[in-house]
């Protein structure tokens, strides 16, 4: 009795560790800070912190999906730099017509990735990494390589505005979370993912239409990258393709990792890629706020991501 | 049961006793005994889960026993990976050939035990010049310098075999060598054989098919459920015998032939229409143009030993796997489907032989996992129906007795019937037409055996047309209102299932088998 | 009789279209010629010396790290933390020049070795995913270099300025040294994934490491030393980045892993693993140089097209690949 009890104990604490440790360790990160860090503890470093991780959580709420699928998407960063060329592009037309040729573009490009991971059979890693190389050079083709500014009060809302205290960008990705969250929680879509994530050729027999669903994630992946493409551009007031969204494709997926989503597949856990975007982004603003260079907390975050990993893989064994 | 007729003739090579195994709380193999002599060709049979892979994986390192004593070559044995059992004259060809894919024939006969030159590096000229000498004494000719796989899984065996030769062998494991062979290539495999026999090799042949364990083995060895059933020599046994100690059922050798009805083509007295035909259906070598329909409200049972292709046969029905040719017929439409997506919406269910892997989605709920097949009528634009779930979840979960603590469960972490009964619920969910069960008691305690096969009879009663395979052919006369019989990818016999007997079934399948041998012999 | 034929049947559908095997397998190596032909074709300056040699000298350093990343690919992996590797050698090269030439050159690439070699237990012993291990690598490095220079570049010190010069800028019988340190390490790594144990076994556990098991082939040893070797190529040339510039710099080799496993995936070696060259490495590197080198010829094509390019070729050649690889698989 006394063993299956410890190993129950034991059991329980590891279950524990990964169902709630990152939450853990982002109260934790944040109670340092009130406690540590001079003028933390203010509403606006709230906001701010919010504000910054409002396009990293966009585009890893759609690296959740992916990743739940079994599959990796590395050009989410390279659609971000054709959304800025190709929303200004149209900005003549009207902020309408920028809105929806830029997410039609990306929908497009997503689609493809899925086509050729779905049907082709190819590995996402390679596949988004053929876009993730050409997609930056697609943008800088548009834009010929320059910062292009651009004068639209509209569309600059998208980036710059707020809603009372909060700002656009926050709300915009704080609703995508939600939408997405019910969209894994009460549709057929989010069952499905997990399904193909969790044990794809039983989810096949069962009636599942692989490459269809994957088709879509791939492509909601892209729009959702667009999405903080657009605010990043709107916020500059200017599509910068060389830097907008470079290396977000790499914070994505560790925040995913952190947050608790099987790399391999299954169940996609939105509010664990929100909580890994927070730890990501608290981490970022503590080392800012006591004056120690940005480039010292990569080094924390690479730690935080092996230790992830490492928390997940006991809990495969 | 029957006990070893042979004494231990003097030139044992190899001896296991008592041997043991149990995972997680399954026994694999029970006391199980296997002797074989120098030289000789010993055949390995039983039914699915008779413990046959895993008394080969004790013996070559794969598993280590928990109880029991190997002898081999007089010397107590012990090997910790199919490595040292290589190293210690024991090879292994297995089932998959495991071999690199990549590489030269050359490289793979001698991978783990490359050719140095005097400077230590790779001796191609060594290698190609050797495993050359090593395949053509086994009457092959290929060019060694080519990657394995340009080559025939035949030639990639001799290749196997060939690895297992050049380490001097004393005995090597053919783990079902001839399952994707063609006969030509299997004649090839054979020769082969004989010649290691000549030369004082033993091997252990595991197949399903009578006729390769009657042409070229000389002793068998019958497992069944991980007990030791015999050993006999094949001289002595009939095909009937063999039969019957592989499935466990006794049978009287005088029981008169004759009066067995075979009937080819039943008539169906009843008036009930056809849910599904299948017209020739052709798949690979394995399923070649079987023909059968299926009654509304009738139980099929297919019938045939492992390796007959009646799995492949419905896979190909369901459309888990493309067919070449052949047409079905379906609720009086001829029907093709692209995936089994389209199979369902008609209203076709499929319950994988393999739970695991094709059936559950082990970390989802039994909730989703029941739902899974059915969420479109669930649901409105796309959004499911908590509700709707609810009522078809807790509807199932009671009339077919799951027992779950709550629907919310990981199905992962229920028991093997359980997680079948909730396969069935998730089919029974759709409002199936026609019902394909694969082994749908297979691993599952007596009790929830019953529990199920009463299952399939109700709904069979309740209209539903049902395709039932099952290794236990008591289960499947049990069950079934007719039965079909395949063998080799071939239909071989139709029979009643009021009338059918489990010795019948064994006969045609032992009968059928010395009929092709004869003509296989005759046209050769 | 019956046996024979069998066998004639099977040897003869092998050799038939061998001529179109080596085309499909060495696709990169026709792109090659036929762009090279092409360029030299329509300008005068391509077919020079000093522009072949620019071309080659500018893409050594990717090349050497290249070679290891084959390495990597072939046992199934990835490794994207090079390009960080690269740029931590480069650093440490610059603060170990003021001690001696020595330590400048061999504690950087001390240094990557182990980090490789960290990168491989993690995922040989602990069984990781190379992918992630290698990005918390590839961010933790270079977050670590970022923040050790505060961003700045870490200059050769003058006493040895000269002499650690020789790796980058030097040149030896007519030839820079980048060229020849590449170009024998290109051997190398030939001779070694052709001729000797570790390298047959570097293909045999990519292309089944299920058999290479069985066989006995020590699986985690070798994925860990073709990390470390990964690493030790990655910090070779760093310290000869360093030496070019005469700084290590800090943003040294950014989106050098991309290039690297482009390149080797062009090259012709399966991501799947098991299977490739280091020729094919070879002509890969060179091959996207070329694209990039001609489209700066041509002036008239904006520049940014050149990634486009690449992107579009890296996506058809694996395509190609995977219906050759599944074609075979069929047969």
């Amino acid at each position: 009795m006394t063993e299956s009890a410890l190993q129950r104990t034991a059991m329980n604490k590891s279950e524990f560790a990964r169902k709630y440790g990152a939450a853990i360790v982002l109260v934790l990160l944040v109670a340092f800070n009130i406690i540590y860090t001079q003028n933390f503890a203010a509403t606006q470093t709230l906001w701010n912190v919010l504000l910054h991780a409002s396009t990293t959580l966009l585009v890893a709420i759609g690296m959740t999906l992916v990743i739940a699928t079994g599959g990796i998407d590395l050009s989410v960063g390279a659609l971000m730099a054709i959304a800025a060329a190709v929303s200004t592009l149209f900005m003549d037309y009207g902020f309408a017509a920028a809105i929806f040729f830029t997410i039609a573009c990306a929908a497009f490009l997503g689609a493809m990735n899925g086509t050729i991971i779905s049907y082709l059979k190819i590995q996402p890693i390679i596949v988004t990494l053929a876009l993730m190389i050409a997609g930056r050079g697609i943008a800088q083709v548009i834009t010929d390589g320059m910062l292009v500014n651009f004068t639209n009060p509209t569309f600059e809302f998208i980036g710059k505005g707020s809603i009372g205290p909060v700002p656009f960008p926050v709300m915009l990705s704080l609703l995508t979370c939600l939408v997405i969250y019910l969209l894994v929680r009460f549709t057929i879509m989010g069952r499905y993912v997990e399904a193909i994530g969790d044990n794809e050729e039983a989810a096949r027999l069962a009636g599942v239409r692989v490459n269809r669903i994957k088709i879509a994630i791939y492509s909601l992946s892209a729009v959702l990258a667009a999405m903080a493409g657009m605010i990043e551009t709107a916020r500059l007031a200017a599509a910068d393709a060389t830097k907008i969204g470079l290396f977000i494709e790499l914070d994505a997926i560790a925040a995913v990792v952190v947050g608790g989503t099987l790399m391999t597949g299954g169940r996609p856990l939105i509010f664990g890629t929100i909580i890994g975007v927070l730890i990501m982004e608290v981490v970022t603003t503590t080392f800012n706020y006591n004056n120690i260079p940005d480039s010292y907390s990569m080094v924390l975050k690479a730690a935080i991501i092996i230790i992830a990993i490492l928390v997940q893989r006991e809990r495969k064994s | 049961m029957a006990k070893s007729h042979e004494k231990n003739s003097p030139n044992i090579l190899l001896e296991m006793k008592q041997i043991s195994k149990g995972f997680s709380g399954v026994q694999a193999l029970d006391a199980v005994n296997f002797t074989i002599a120098t030289g000789e060709v010993h055949a390995l049979m039983g039914e699915n889960g008779a413990g046959k892979s895993t008394l080969i994986k004790v013996l070559n390192g794969v598993y280590q026993r928990d109880a029991g004593q190997i002898l081999f070559d007089g010397e107590a044995i012990d090997f910790k990976s199919p490595w040292e059992a290589q190293m210690g004259k024991i090879s292994t060809v297995f089932q998959e050939v495991n071999l690199e894919p990549y590489l030269s024939v050359a490289e793979n006969v001698f991978i783990g035990r490359e050719p140095k030159t005097k400077w230590g590096t790779y001796d191609w000229k060594r290698a190609y010049r050797e495993s050359e000498e090593i395949l053509a004494q086994m009457g092959i000719n290929v060019d060694v310098r080519r990657p394995i796989n340009e080559y025939s899984v035949a030639i990639q065996q001799m290749v196997a075999i060939a690895r297992a030769v050049s380490t001097e062998a004393k005995l090597v494991i053919m783990d079902e060598p001839t399952s994707s062979l063609d006969e030509s290539e299997v004649q090839i495999l054979f020769n082969v054989i004989r010649k290691l026999k000549e030369t004082g090799v033993s091997i252990v042949f595991i197949s399903h098919r009578m006729d390769e364990i009657y042409t070229i083995c000389d002793r068998v060895t019958v497992l069944r459920d991980g007990t030791f059933v015999g050993q006999w020599d094949l001289k002595n046994l009939s095909r009937m015998e063999l039969i019957s100690h592989m499935i466990g059922r006794a049978l009287e050798e005088s029981n008169d032939r004759n009066n067995k009805k075979v009937s080819a083509t039943k008539e169906m007295t009843e008036d009930k229409p056809y849910t599904v035909k299948v017209r020739k259906l052709k798949r690979g070598r394995i399923v070649n143009g079987i023909s059968f329909e299926v009654a509304k409200g009738e139980i099929l049972g297919l019938a045939g030993l492992l390796g007959s292709g009646r799995t492949e046969t419905v896979r190909a029905l369901f459309s888990a796997d493309s067919y070449e040719e052949g047409e079905i017929e379906f609720e009086g439409q001829v029907v093709k489907f692209n995936s089994p997506y389209d199979a369902i919406r008609a209203g076709i269910g499929y319950c994988s032989e393999n739970r695991k892997t094709e059936g559950i989605i082990p970390n989802m709920s039994v909730r989703e996992n029941i739902t899974i097949a059915n969420l479109p009528a669930l649901s409105n634009m796309g959004i499911v129906s908590t509700q709707k779930q609810k009522e078809i979840v807790d509807k199932y979960i009671e009339r077919l007795g799951v027992k779950t603590p709550t629907p919310d469960q990981q199905i992962g972490k229920l028991s093997g019937g359980n997680q079948q009964k909730v396969l069935l619920a998730r089919w029974l969910c759709i409002n199936p037409k026609l019902l394909i069960l694969d082994e749908p008691t297979r691993g599952i305690d007596v009790g929830a055996k019953a529990e199920i096969e009463k299952l399939i009879r109700q709904l069979a009663d309740s209209g539903i047309s049902i395709i039932m395979i099952s290794s236990e052919l008591e289960e499947l006369v049990r069950n079934s209102d007719r039965l079909v019989v395949l063998r080799d990818g071939y239909k071989i016999a139709e029979l009643d299932g009021e009338t059918a007997t489990e010795e019948q079934i064994m006969h045609v399948i032992a009968e059928h088998s010395r009929d092709t041998e004869k003509v296989a012999m005759g046209g050769s | 009789m019956k046996n024979t034929a069998v066998q004639e049947k099977m040897n003869t559908t092998i050799n038939k279209d061998s001529l179109l095997n080596f085309l499909k397998n060495q696709g990169a190596l026709v792109g090659l010629i036929l762009l090279t032909i092409g360029a030299s074709i329509r300008y005068d300056y391509f077919f020079t010396s000093t522009n072949l040699l620019n071309l080659v000298l500018s893409n050594a350093m990717l090349g050497i790290v290249a070679i290891g990343m084959t390495f990597v690919i072939l046992t199934r992996g990835i490794d994207l933390s090079v390009g960080s590797l690269l740029a931590l050698a480069g650093i440490v090269a610059g603060y170990m020049s003021s001690h001696s030439l020595v330590l400048a050159l061999v504690i950087p690439i001390l240094i990557t070795t182990s980090l490789g070699f960290v990168n491989g237990v993690l995922i040989a012993k602990n069984k990781l995913e190379p992918f992630i291990v290698t990005l918390a690598m590839m961010i933790g490095v270079r977050g670590f270099v970022y923040a050790y220079t505060e961003e700045l570049s870490i200059s050769i010190s003058d006493t040895i300025a000269e002499s650690f010069a020789f790796f980058g800028r030097g040149e030896l019988l007519g030839l820079p040294v980048p060229i020849i340190i590449f170009i024998v390490l290109l051997f190398i790594a030939g001779f070694v994934l052709k001729y000797t144990t570790f390298g047959r076994h570097v293909l045999a556990v990519g292309g089944n490491q299920e058999a290479a098991k069985l066989m006995g082939l020590k699986v985690e040893r070798i994925k860990i030393m073709v990390y470390a070797l990964n690493g030790a190529l990655a910090g070779l040339a760093g310290v000869i980045l360093a030496s070019r510039l005469g700084v290590g710099q800090p943003v040294a080799g950014l989106t050098w892993e991309l290039d690297a496993i482009a390149a080797v995936v062009i090259g012709g070696t399966y991501l799947t693993g098991g299977r490739g060259t280091i020729f094919g490495t070879f002509v890969g590197v060179i091959l996207l140089a070329l694209i990039y080198n001609i489209i700066n010829m041509e002036g008239t094509i904006n520049s940014w097209w050149q990634p486009v390019i690449r992107g579009t070729f890296l996506i058809l050649v694996v395509i190609i690949q995977a219906k050759v690889q599944r074609k075979q698989q069929k047969e």
